[in-house]
């Protein structure tokens, strides 16, 4: 996965989670220890899809406009990667058997990431996020973890 | 991006208990209703296998209205321990789980995979499993949104036919 879709997914994570809140790139950047300058390139390809909306001024920011029970990382990633570029063969009317081969294997792992990405949902993995934050927290001061 | 059985946009309270043979004929139609196509034998043979023997560590669980006095079911999940099968420890398959169409976005499906859970919890099962089709975001996204995660297994398969 490229940097700029790992922002992409940590930013709109942020977003999601505080939806009441205008959140800027400088924040997201001391959180996640990037450049706010990587995050704002970030934020006009996210806002060209219609996934966040920005308001300018003092107490500006980015607010989140998808669906983060539909938007899955998948949906993310392609914004900013071509995902079926792990497996192609520059010619395949002259492919060798062993370049056929190795194409049928870095299909099969591509194949299992693109369904992976696929099925998980910005909510699902503010789930994850929360759920580990209490497992975590329950640790920390001996109570029983939580499920 | 799919609609989702974990979507909850209201939720609503479901009753969920064990299916007897008295549910067959509404499971085959929920099942119909979804698939489009009816497997009464197939589904018959599920309830004698899993609603009538070794019921213990087999569970055929239904989700219906709290109100429903024989009326549809909305929901259904259904699953059994398993033990020992490529090397693994006694632990919970969960093999279908089916939420009505009209009935989905409303936390059925969670609330049956929740009942499901807490029974192979009750028998010390510590471990769930299922197995999902990669072109079923469906499922994929449902159980992935109850926690799941992809397990130490990896299935594999040979075509017989080249």
């Amino acid at each position: 996965m490229q940097k700029s879709s790992r922002l992409a997914i940590y930013a709109l994570m942020e977003l999601a989670a505080n939806p009441d809140r205008q959140i800027s790139a400088s924040e997201i950047g001391e959180k996640y220890r990037v450049s706010s300058h990587h995050l704002a390139k970030v934020f006009i390809s996210l806002g060209r899809a219609g996934l966040v909306q920005s308001i300018r001024g003092v107490g500006g920011g980015y607010s989140f406009t998808g669906n983060a029970k539909r938007l899955t990382l998948l949906d993310i990633i392609s914004l900013f990667e071509d995902t079926s570029s792990a497996c192609k063969l520059n010619d395949p009317s002259k492919a060798t058997d062993e370049e056929w081969v190795m194409f049928d294997i870095s299909k099969e792992i591509n194949d299992m990431a693109l369904a992976t990405y696929g099925s998980i949902t910005i909510a699902t993995l503010l789930k994850q996020v929360d759920r580990r934050g209490r497992i975590r927290a329950a640790k920390s001061d001996g109570s029983p973890a939580l499920t | 991006m799919s609609e989702t059985p974990d979507d909850m946009d209201v939720a609503v309270a479901v009753k969920i208990g064990r299916a007897g043979f008295e549910y067959l004929d509404r499971v085959v139609d929920l099942d119909s209703q979804i698939t489009g196509q009816p497997k009464p034998e197939y589904w018959k043979d599920v309830f004698e296998r899993y609603a009538s023997r070794h019921v213990e560590e087999r569970f055929f669980l239904v989700a219906e209205a709290p109100d429903s006095k024989d009326g549809d079911i909305l929901g259904l999940i259904v699953g059994e321990v398993r033990g020992f099968e490529f090397g693994s420890k006694p632990c919970g398959w969960i093999f279908a789980v089916s939420v009505h169409p009209d009935s989905r976005q409303r936390g059925i499906g969670e609330a049956l995979f929740t009942a499901i859970c807490d029974e192979f919890r009750q028998i010390g099962i510590v471990k769930v499993r299922t197995m999902v089709q990669r072109e079923d975001p469906l499922h994929m996204s449902f159980f992935r949104s109850e926690g799941m995660v992809a397990g130490p297994y990896i299935q594999f398969e040979m075509s017989l036919e080249d």
